[in-house]
C-alpha cells in the first residue's frame, strides 16, 4: 500500500521529504549516491589543492583557493542532505575509509601541470554540471535543493577553468603544449565520469522509475560531449578521439569507445592515485583526532566567553 | 627603494607568506568545517597581500604586483619571520597565527589612521578580516589549551617554541621611524602593551603559561630569514620562473 502511494507521489513529481515513508531500496540508493557525491567533493579537493601553493599569479591563487573552499562547502551540504536519510557523517566517513563507499573515479588521476587546473574546471566541473543540472529534478527534496544550490557555484568554476585553458591555449608554445596535454589526459576520464553504458549499469535499478535519476548515463554523456567539442574548437585545442565526428542524422557527435578496463580498474581502487587520495584523507582525519577530542572536551566544560 | 615602498612590501609580504602557509592546510584540516575556515583565512590574507602589492607596484612604477610576489628572492622579502614558520601540527599553526593575528589587529587599527590614504584604506579593509582571524585563533587556543590532557601540553610546547619570533613584531627600525615622524607608519613599540593584554587574557583562559622572553629572533624586515623561506618561495614561484614571458 505504502509503495503505491509512494510511486503515485513520484509520478506526480512531488518531492519526497525526510519524514515521508520511502522504500528501503530508495533510501539505500540515495544514501549511496549522495554520500558518493559528498565524498567526491571532499576527495576532489586534493588534485586541485595540489596546485594552490604553485599557482602562477595572485589572482589565480585566489580563484583556485576559493574554488576548493567551495568544494568543501558542497561536501558539507551533501553530507547534511545524506544525514536526513538517517545516517551520520561519521558513519559515512568510516565507509569511505573502509572502501565501502566510493567517490568519483576522476579524482584518482594526478594533476601534473598548471593546465590541469584548467582541464579540471572545464571538463570535470563541466561533466559534473551536466549531471547535477539533471539532478536538480531528482525526486528527493533535500538532494534536489542541494543540487540547485551547488550548480550555481559549479557553473562559475567551469567558466574559470575554461578561462585558464583559453589563456594557455593562446599563450606561449610551451603553454599551449601544456593545455593540449592536459586535455589529452583528462578527456577520457571526464567522459567516464558518467559511469558505464546504460546496458552495463547494474545499479541503475529502480533509479529511473523512482526518478532519482532523470536521465541515463549515456544521455548525459552525449549531452556533455556535444557541448564540449565546440568549446574545444573555439580555443583551438584538439579532442583526443580520432572517431569523433558530427552525425547529421542523429544531431549529435559520434565518439570512440572508452577504455572500460581502465574505468573498472580505477573504480575498484587500482587507478594512479587511489591509494594516495585515501591515505591523504585518512591521515588528515587521524592527525586531527586530538584536535576534535580537545574541542569536544572543551565544549563539555562550563562556558567562559571567548576572547576577542 | 623608497622607505614607503619597503614599508608597504613588508606588510604585503607578511600577508602573502602567511596566506601561503595557510593554504597548505587545504584538504588537511581536522574537520571539514575547519578546512573551510583555514582556506577562508588564507584567502583573506592573499586578498590583503594583493591590495598592498598593487600599491607597492604603483610606488615602484615598473614592476607589477605579480612581479613583486613571484620574482623577488628570499633576501628581498621583508615579512616577519614568524609567518614563514612551517605549519607543524594544528596547535603550532594556531599559536603562530594567534600571536601574529593579535599584532595584526592592533597594527591595522593604528595604520587605518595613517596620513597615507592608501595605506589607511587598505588597513581599514583588513581590520574586519583580521578581527575574524583573531577570534578564530583565540577560540581554538582556548579549546586546545583547556581541552584534554594531551592537547594542553602539546599546545604549550608550540607556544614555547614559537615565542622567540614575537620580538620582531614590535621592533622599530630607521624606516619605521622615518615614516612614523611623517605620520605614515605605526609605532609598533606602542602597541606592545595592548598585545600583552590580549595574549595574557587569552592564555589565562586557555590555561597556558606565558613563556619567558629569552632570545628573540629578528631580521625578517631586512630580508634576513629562517631557512624555511627559500623552500616556500621555490615552490610558490616556480611557474613564473620557468616561463618568464608567459601570461596566466
Amino acid at each position: 500500500m505504502n509503495e503505491t502511494i509512494f510511486q503515485k507521489r513520484i509520478d506526480a513529481e512531488k518531492k519526497i521529504e525526510p519524514k515521508d515513508w520511502m522504500p528501503d531500496g530508495y533510501r539505500k540508493h540515495l544514501i549511496r549516491q549522495i554520500s558518493q557525491h559528498a565524498h567526491s567533493e571532499v576527495i576532489g579537493m586534493q588534485p586541485e589543492g595540489n596546485w594552490i601553493s604553485r599557482a602562477p599569479t595572485l589572482r589565480a591563487k585566489m580563484i583556485l583557493l576559493a574554488k576548493v573552499q567551495d568544494e568543501a562547502g558542497h561536501g558539507l551540504y551533501l553530507y547534511s542532505a545524506c544525514e536526513t536519510l538517517g545516517i551520520s557523517r561519521e558513519e559515512l566517513i568510516q565507509q569511505l575509509h573502509d572502501e565501502k563507499a566510493k567517490y568519483s573515479s576522476i579524482f584518482n588521476y594526478p594533476t601534473l601541470s598548471w593546465a590541469d587546473m584548467g582541464a579540471i574546471g572545464w571538463l570535470v566541473d563541466g561533466a559534473a554540471i551536466v549531471n547535477q543540472v539533471s539532478l536538480q529534478r531528482t525526486s528527493y527534496g533535500p538532494y534536489s535543493r542541494g543540487m540547485i544550490k551547488i550548480c550555481k557555484e559549479e557553473s562559475f568554476h567551469q567558466r574559470q577553468g575554461y578561462e585558464i585553458m583559453a589563456q594557455m591555449a593562446s599563450g606561449t608554445a610551451k603553454q599551449k603544449e601544456m593545455a593540449q596535454d592536459a586535455l589529452n589526459r583528462f578527456w577520457w576520464p571526464s567522459i567516464m565520469m558518467f559511469g558505464p553504458h546504460d546496458a552495463d549499469s547494474p545499479r541503475t535499478g529502480n533509479a529511473i522509475k523512482w526518478k532519482i535519476k532523470r536521465q541515463t548515463n549515456d544521455e548525459l554523456r552525449q549531452s556533455f560531449i556535444d557541448k564540449t567539442v565546440e568549446q574545444a574548437e573555439v580555443i583551438g585545442l584538439e579532442i583526443p578521439d580520432p572517431d569523433l565526428k558530427w552525425n547529421e542524422e542523429r544531431g549529435h557527435y559520434d565518439f570512440g569507445e572508452m577504455d572500460w578496463e581502465e574505468f573498472w580498474n580505477v573504480v575498484n581502487g587500482n587507478g594512479p592515485c587511489n591509494k594516495q587520495r585515501l591515505a591523504h584523507h585518512k591521515k588528515a582525519h587521524d592527525d586531527g583526532a586530538w584536535v576534535r577530542d580537545a574541542a569536544k572536551a572543551h565544549a563539555k566544560k562550563p562556558k567562559i566567553a571567548a576572547t576577542n | 627603494m623608497s622607505s614607503l615602498l619597503q614599508y608597504t612590501l613588508r606588510i604585503a609580504d607578511s600577508s602573502l607568506i602567511l596566506g601561503q602557509r595557510m593554504s597548505e592546510w587545504c584538504a588537511k584540516g581536522p574537520t571539514l568545517e575547519e578546512d573551510i575556515a583555514l582556506s577562508n583565512i588564507a584567502l583573506d590574507l592573499f586578498g590583503q597581500a594583493n591590495g598592498f602589492y598593487e600599491y607597492a607596484a604603483e610606488l615602484d612604477g615598473e614592476k607589477s604586483a605579480d612581479d613583486l610576489a613571484f620574482l623577488r628572492n628570499e633576501r628581498e622579502f621583508f615579512n616577519h619571520q614568524i609567518v614563514e614558520l612551517e605549519n607543524g601540527h594544528f596547535g603550532d599553526t594556531i599559536v603562530r597565527n594567534f600571536l601574529h593575528d593579535g599584532f595584526n589587529f592592533l597594527f591595522y587599527t593604528e595604520l587605518a589612521k595613517s596620513k597615507d590614504e592608501t595605506l589607511a584604506a587598505l588597513a581599514a579593509k583588513s581590520i574586519k578580516e583580521v578581527k575574524y582571524h583573531l577570534r578564530h585563533t583565540s577560540n581554538w587556543l582556548i579549546r586546545l589549551g583547556d581541552g584534554t590532557e594531551e592537547s594542553n601540553p602539546k599546545v604549550q610546547t608550540s607556544l614555547n617554541n614559537i615565542w622567540q619570533f614575537t620580538g620582531e613584531l614590535f621592533e622599530m627600525d630607521e624606516i619605521d621611524n622615518e615614516l612614523l615622524s611623517a605620520g605614515i607608519a605605526v609605532d609598533n613599540a606602542s602597541i606592545k602593551s595592548e598585545w600583552d593584554n590580549i595574549v595574557n587574557k587569552t592564555l589565562k583562559k586557555a590555561k597556558l603559561s606565558r613563556p619567558e622572553d629569552g632570545y628573540m629572533a629578528t631580521g625578517g624586515k631586512k630580508g634576513m630569514h629562517t631557512e624555511h623561506l627559500g623552500f616556500l618561495l621555490a615552490e610558490m614561484q616556480f611557474l613564473q620562473r620557468a616561463h618568464p614571458n608567459a601570461k596566466w
